[in-house]
This record gives structure tokens, sequence and C-alpha cells, in this order.
């Protein structure tokens, strides 16, 4: 295959970015988005200039590393983690844009890569447990109902890659907030920190510049492992039961 | 408490779910009285005038309406500066464009804000045309709702202005109360489709009732 490739070159975060034009030749249609752009950076390295910084982990589509919004679609046309994206999914000729995720609060660093430790501080405000954990316990000594370990699992699987993030026209965390604290809020080892855990967290969220939700649904069309919009309505729900409890005492 | 509530991105939607709700209610009502029009001068001014007599003689003359009108008005201030706060945030949050766009991307939140300004802008127009009589065409009459009724959309701007803003309620309803149960954590998978039922039922219904009125005085039902 061979593409044209419109992608964001940004040399520090003060700097200002633009998109630049490149070909690639030479695609096998079994590569990944990934591998793509490893092949273009070989090219880059070769004659001397400077390669495409991208972040990048497992190239499994399990540690959410991996970003990058693709002909305006965070995570690109299918609905899988850049890594897990292959160059079938685009024709022989096409012009592709890459741009970076883009949210105040995920400032650039270089190119495509973005700054997300504002997701690192919203899970250090209350995405946790407090109860000692050790080795695993017997699997009975905590019974959980079937529908509740289904529904954190569920939401378990939010790998934080901030794709929702890049989705929302108002660059809010909504998604990947709501998708921690319904999973650790439903099950019994979650339940000691139920109301600080949802307050903290969204308060946190707030403190990053985060925008607010108007329910648009951008996000969970991107979301990776498909966390669902209602996962924002649970949390909604979390936080006004929690701030009614907070109000009584 | 309403620290946390104020300060809240979760918490400020809480407030625009709340007075949206409170609007909707209120405007469910007015809808239903400006029917009225449909039976004649007499009927409606009656009803226009007991509208001022409610609730007595526990209450005074106009003690309820303008206890309706003051819970109105909380409900419109506290609905307009969140919406105002809120999408000042949401637009911070998003500075820089992608160069690749897709327009579908903002379009509730766009009709939401764009709907929101032109029912802002129709609450006031609203309010000086047919209850003040500031902007009245013709001889406003107060206690003749009915004949300032029919002088407001014998006029073009009258019956654009209206249209255009009852279409705006419509949109406006049609995302806001689906999204005011998502808000209030009432939302779930088995009653969204319910749910966006509702949502579409009320704004047609709202939509429609409202128009009747203007409808029914350009077609010479009401005159
Ligand atoms: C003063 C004029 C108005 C303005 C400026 C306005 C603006 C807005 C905006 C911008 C939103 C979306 C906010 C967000 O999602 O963050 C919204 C939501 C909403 N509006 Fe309005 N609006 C106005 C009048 C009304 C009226 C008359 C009603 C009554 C039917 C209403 C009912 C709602 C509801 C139910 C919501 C949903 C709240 C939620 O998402 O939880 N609004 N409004
Ligand atoms: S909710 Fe989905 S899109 Fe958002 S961070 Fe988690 S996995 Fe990524
Ligand atoms: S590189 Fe780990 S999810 Fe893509």
């Amino acid at each position: 295959m061979k593409l044209t490739l419109r992608v964001w070159r940004q040399k520090n975060a003060d700097a200002d970015g633009a998109m630049s034009t490149y070909e690639v030749d030479g695609i096998s249609p079994d590569m990944s988005f990934l591998e793509m752009l490893d092949t273009l950076n070989e090219e880059l390295i070769l004659s001397g200039e400077d390669p495409v910084a991208f972040d990048h982990d497992c190239r499994e589509g399990i540690c959410g590393a991996c970003s990058l919004v693709i002909n305006g679609d965070a995570h690109g046309p299918e609905r899988t983690t850049t890594c897990q994206l292959h160059m079938r999914s685009f024709a022989d000729g096409d012009t592709i844009d890459v741009e970076p995720w883009r949210a105040s609060a995920f400032p650039v660093v270089k190119d495509l890569v973005v700054d997300r430790s504002a997701f690192d501080r919203i899970i250090e405000a209350g995405g946790y447990i407090t109860a000692p954990t050790g080795s695993a316990p017997e699997a009975h000594a905590t019974p959980v109902p079937k529908p509740d370990a289904d529904f954190a699992f569920e939401h378990a699987e939010c790998i934080g890659c901030g794709a929702c993030v890049a989705a929302c026209p108002n660059g809010a965390a909504m998604l990947f907030t709501s998708a921690k604290i319904n999973h650790l809020n439903v099950l019994p080892q979650g339940a000691p920190e139920r109301e600080t855990r949802v307050l903290d967290m969204v308060a946190q969220m707030d403190e990053e510049g985060f925008g607010g939700c108007t329910l648009a649904g951008e996000c969970a069309t991107a979301c990776p492992k498909g966390i669902p919009l209602t996962s924002i309505t649970g949390m909604n729900k979390e936080w006004l039961r929690a701030t009614r409890k907070a109000g009584r005492r | 408490m309403a620290r946390t509530v104020w300060n809240s991105t979760v918490g400020k939607k809480t407030v625009m779910a709340v007075s949206g709700l409170v609007m909707l209610l209120y405007l469910v009502a007015h809808m239903i009285g400006n029917l009225k029009i449909f039976f004649g001068a007499g009927e409606f001014n009656h009803y226009a005038h007991w509208l001022r007599t409610v609730g007595e003689p526990f209450m005074h003359y106009e003690w309820t309406l303008w206890l309706i009108r003051v819970v109105l008005v909380v409900a419109v201030i506290a609905h307009a500066v969140s919406a105002y706060q809120l999408s000042r945030r949401d637009i911070k949050a998003r500075p820089s464009k992608y160069v690749h766009r897709k327009p579908r991307a903002s379009y509730a939140t766009r009709t939401m804000r764009w709907g929101g300004i032109i029912l802002a802008l129709f609450i006031v127009w609203h309010l000086l045309d047919l209850t003040t009589g500031t902007v009245h065409s013709g001889g406003f009459e107060t206690g003749k709702p009915y004949q300032n009724v029919v002088d407001t959309f014998s006029t073009w701007y009258g019956n654009t202005i209206y249209v255009v803003a009852m279409i705006a309620v419509g949109l406006h309803i049609r995302h806001g109360f689906w999204s005011a149960a998502q808000t209030l954590g009432v939302g779930s998978r088995t009653r969204d489709r319910a749910l966006k039922t509702t949502a579409n039922a009320l704004a047609l219904l709202l939509t429609a009732g409202f128009l009747a009125v203007p409808v029914g005085v350009m077609t010479g039902v009401v005159s």
C-alpha cells in the first residue's frame, strides 16, 4: 500500500505545532497502524530527520499507552486501540490525518505524545481500596452477586487510554472517571470508601481542568473497551448519593 | 453541601437538570392553558383572570401567580448561569480543534447552547410583548390577553419569532429531558428507550401545542 500521511509535528510543549505531509510506500495491509508509523520513522531516521514521537507499550490492546486521533476518530475507524488497528482498514492511496489527543488537561509533550498524568492524579484521589489485600483470598470469603461482578468487570476493562477525553467536544474525563468509580463502588471491597471515592475523584477531575458532560455520547462511541455512556449516569447517581449523605452528617 | 454542589461540574449539571425540569413542568401547564384560546375570548380571558385569583381566599389577589413567577425566575437564572459557566469551562477544556473535523461530535452540545440562547432571548421578548406590553404591536390591553395574542400573531415578525422559539424548545427538551435523567442518575440501559421516547413525545407535544395558537390565528380560526 502507498499512503499519504499528514502528521501533527510539534517540537515540545511550548512550540507551535503543524501538520506535516509524508509519503509511505510498501505498507502491508496486515501491519498495525503503529508498525506503519515505525516504517515511516525508519525512513525518517535514515534520511536524518527527527522521527515522529508517539506513545505505545504493550501493542496488545491492554495497556492503554497508544493514542492518536486518526482521521478525526480517537484510535481510528475501528473500535479498538491504535496498536490493534490494522492497515487493511484503509485503502491504497488514502490520505490519513494523524493528530494527538486534544484537551487542555492533556498537554502535548512532543508530536503525538500527550501528558496523561491528570488521569494518574484522578486515580490517586480515590481509585483504590484501603483493605489490606495480601495474597489472593479464598474465593468464597467475600461473596459478590453475579450481576455486580459482571458490572465491576465491565468497568474494570477501562485501560485509561484517554480516547474518551480526546473524542469529547468538551474535553471531559467523565467516562474514564465513572468507569473507575463504578468498578470499585459496586464491590464489597470498595465499600468503605464508597462516598469519599466518588466525591474526591470527581473533585480531582474538575481540578485538572477537564470539561463537563453534555451527554453528547462521543466518549462511549470512541472507547476501545466499550465502557457504556450509562456509566456516567451511574457516577452521577453515586455522586448525588454521597453528597446527600455528607450533607446529613 | 450547597458549596459542594455549585463548585462541581456534576453538581452544577444537577442544578441545570432540576431547574430545567421545573421549567418543563411549567411549560406543559402553560401550553395546556394556551389551548383555551380555541374556546373563545370569554373563556380565555376568564382563565387569565383566574390565574390571578388562584388560592383565594387563602392567597391574596395575584399571590399565587407571583409565587410561580418567583420560582420561575429563580429556575431561569440558575439554569442560565450554570449553562454559561459550564459552557465556558467546556470550551476552555478543549481549546484547539482537530484539523480533521467531524461535525457530528458536537451536534447535541451546539443545539443546546444555541437553542438556549434563542430561548433566553425569546423569554425576554415574550414577557415584554404579552406580559408588560412594552413591545406589543397595536394597543396592548391588560386583562384582555385574547386580543393581545391575536395582535401578536397578526404580525409576520411575531409569528416568526414564536415559531423559531417553539422549534428551539422542542429540540432543547428532546436532548434535555433525557440528559436530565442521566444527570440525576435515573437513566439505565433498560430505561433508555422509554426515556428517549418520552423525551421525543414531550418535545413534539409542546412544540405542536404551542404552535397551534399562532397557526390558529394565521388561519383565522382564532380572531
Ligand atoms: C434561559 C434560557 C435557557 C438557556 C440559556 C438554556 C441552556 C441550556 C444548555 C446550554 C443546556 C446544556 C447544558 C449542558 O448539557 O451542560 C441545557 C440543558 C437543559 N435545559 Fe436549558 N436552557 C434554557 C431554557 C430552558 C427551558 C425553558 C427549559 C424547559 C423546558 C430547559 C430545560 C433543560 C433541560 C431539562 C436540560 C438538561 C439538563 C441536563 O442535561 O441535565 N432549558 N439548557
Ligand atoms: S473509558 Fe474507554 S476511552 Fe476512556 S480511558 Fe477508559 S478505555 Fe480509554
Ligand atoms: S500499546 Fe498498549 S493498548 Fe495499544
